[in-house]
């Protein structure tokens, strides 16, 4: 309930991403796709990823609904991994995205983890499907892919109690 | 590490973000409810009371003191009959909304600390109500709040099982702060008089000070609080009205001056300006209501026309306040939208704040069923009288395209 209005001091590489995002739209011949957070969060990211058969990344496109440090991390998470490698791109930590984009307001953090989260969904889905998982791809979920069920499940369980409160 | 602390990159980084805003033809200030715009004439009546006359501490004995009393007493007797109470000390200034709701709320429980434990409310009272009832459950108060429909307005069948002889305060905003629903007060207040005719009935009514007809003694309320910077005036003032007879408590200790239940030095600068403020709106009274009203109403209604998949909050007609537009644009983030929207000039808030991990979305549109998602989308207006046709249209003109920009980012986001 106490939560700090602070004025959300967005620094210039946010804003600029906000504004003209890189890399946004739905990719009609994505390799895969996947999805973090929900709209109950108010936070939600769509990576599509084109991969070759070489395990690159050729291309990457997102959409987001989500504030504009949500919008500007899934954007430049987008131009990082273009070109990588998959096992590259599943290094990407939300802690080099928060630097990339210049650094992130603490309580915005989440936004650069639900990222990262949904890089690491798609890959992990990409291989699942692929039915030949790679050794450096661990059968645990990462701290982000966690981080972002975490967030999944608060938001649906908080709606839940709320909902309940409502009927009671 | 990334991570920005307080401090200097954070100054650097609002002075970029006011540099985005350069050149800005037209702007559009539609946040009055969480601050708003002074007009000229009320600053001008403050400001000879900084250093030209009565600038003296008014309990002290010279010629500066007694003309601060003399204004403050003017001025408490000026908002008195605006408020239509019995007597000027039945005004208590305050500094603001969030100080005269405490005072409200721990004045009484400490005043009735023997009379009982119950505090009666609703799911929809602002925030500096809610969080006074939470802080008094420490202290081993329970609080029961009374549920709304769709619309906003309490449930008063709830509301009579909620009031028995250990309720010691009620405490129901006369119009609810987000969406503007008009309560019936003066039902309300029966009820409760009926279970127990000791429980001291509160009202909130900075958002009806002004904006709809309010009379104190005609509603029968205990206690109301008004609030300055919602009719225009400054900042860092407000009253509580305290009826005769009703007996409360300071809750902060110090030098007691012309204000009963408010210590330190009254600041008459500010006590000028609200008092001014008051007069410019009652003064034209009909006609400044029926602007608000016809100025949110062209708001409204630009926007239902220009941009579909929208949902509009709170009750529609007479039993909403006129100034208020409360709107969720689906698919469309609010802090994304509120940001968009300011670098176009127009100045809106959300509904929510996308904080920590979770985004919290409001209680109030929560309380009238809204979804976590439509809430998040949510944009609250209030349009003043220094509003013109061309800023409505203005504002009409920037919305709809900054929606679509959201929305193009959202894409399929979300899309079941």
């Amino acid at each position: 309930m106490n939560v700090s209005r602070a004025p959300l001091p967005y620094n210039p590489k946010i804003l600029e991403l906000f504004r003209n995002p890189k890399n946004l739209g739905k990719m009609e011949d994505a390799t895969v796709t996947a999805v973090a957070g929900n709209p109950l969060c108010g936070d939600m990211i769509t990576f599509y990823l084109k991969i070759n058969d070489q395990d690159v990344i050729e291309k990457a496109s997102f959409e987001s609904y989500g504030c504009a440090a949500n919008i500007a991390t899934s954007s430049i998470v987008t131009e990082m991994i273009r070109g990588m490698k998959l096992e590259e791109a599943w290094n990407i930590s939300y802690k080099s995205v928060a630097e990339a984009v210049g650094g992130l307001p603490s309580i915005k953090f989440h936004c650069g983890i639900l990222a990262v989260g949904a890089l690491k969904r798609a890959i992990r889905k990409y291989y699942t499907r692929k039915g030949a998982p790679p050794s450096w791809l661990s059968a645990e979920p990462s701290f982000e892919e966690k981080q972002a069920l975490e967030e999944e499940e608060l938001a649906k369980a908080l709606s839940r109690r709320m909902k309940l409160e409502e009927g009671k | 590490m990334s991570e920005e602390k307080p401090g200097v990159n954070m100054v650097e980084n609002v002075k970029e973000l006011l540099k985005a805003h350069a050149g800005l033809k037209h702007e559009v200030y539609l946040d009055n409810e969480n601050s708003s715009i002074v007009p000229g004439e009320v600053v001008e009546a403050m400001l000879p009371y900084y250093n030209q006359r009565a600038y003296g501490n008014p309990t002290l004995t010279h010629k500066p003191g007694w003309e601060a009393f003399e204004v403050i007493m003017e001025s408490a007797q000026r908002i008195a009959g605006f408020l239509g109470c019995k007597t000027l000390e039945e005004v208590n200034f305050t500094p603001g909304e969030t100080e005269a709701n405490n005072l409200a709320l721990m004045g009484t429980a400490l005043s009735m600390k023997d009379k009982g434990k119950k505090i009666v409310i609703s799911e929809v009272e602002p925030i500096n109500v809610l969080n006074v009832t939470e802080m008094l459950q420490k202290s081993g108060y329970v609080t029961t709040k009374i549920p709304v429909d769709n619309e906003g307005f309490i449930n008063l069948e709830r509301l009579k099982a909620a009031v028995d002889k250990e309720t010691v305060i009620v405490s129901l905003s006369t119009v609810n702060h987000e969406i503007g629903t008009i309560q019936p007060i003066k039902e309300a207040l029966k009820i409760v008089k009926d279970q127990n005719p000791q429980t001291v009935f509160h009202t909130d009514a900075s958002d009806a000070y002004g904006k709809i007809p309010f009379n104190v003694q005609d509603l029968g309320v205990d206690l109301a609080t008004v609030s300055s910077y919602k009719i225009l005036g400054p900042r860092g003032i407000g009253a509580l009205y305290v009826k005769e007879r009703v007996n409360i408590e300071k809750i902060l200790e110090g030098q007691i001056g012309t204000q009963r239940l408010w210590p330190g030095v009254e600041n008459t600068p500010l006590i000028v300006g609200f008092t001014r403020a008051s007069e410019l709106t009652f003064q034209n009274f009909e006609q400044n209501t029926s602007h608000l009203r016809k100025l949110r109403d062209k708001l409204v209604d630009g926007i239902v026309e220009t941009v579909p998949d929208i949902l509009l909050n709170g009750p529609k007609g007479d039993r909403r306040a006129p100034d208020n537009a409360n709107i969720s644009f689906l698919r469309c983030e609010g802090e994304a939208l509120t940001i968009e929207l300011s670098l176009k000039g127009v100045y809106v808030s959300s509904g929510s704040a996308c904080s920590r991990r979770l985004l919290q979305p409001s209680h109030v549109l929560v309380a009238i069923g809204r979804k976590f998602d439509e809430a998040h989308g949510s944009i609250l207006m209030k349009v003043a009288s220094y509003h013109t046709e061309e800023d409505i249209s203005y504002a009409l003109e920037v919305i709809p395209r900054a929606v679509e920009r959201i929305r193009g980012i959202t894409g399929s986001t979300g899309a079941e």
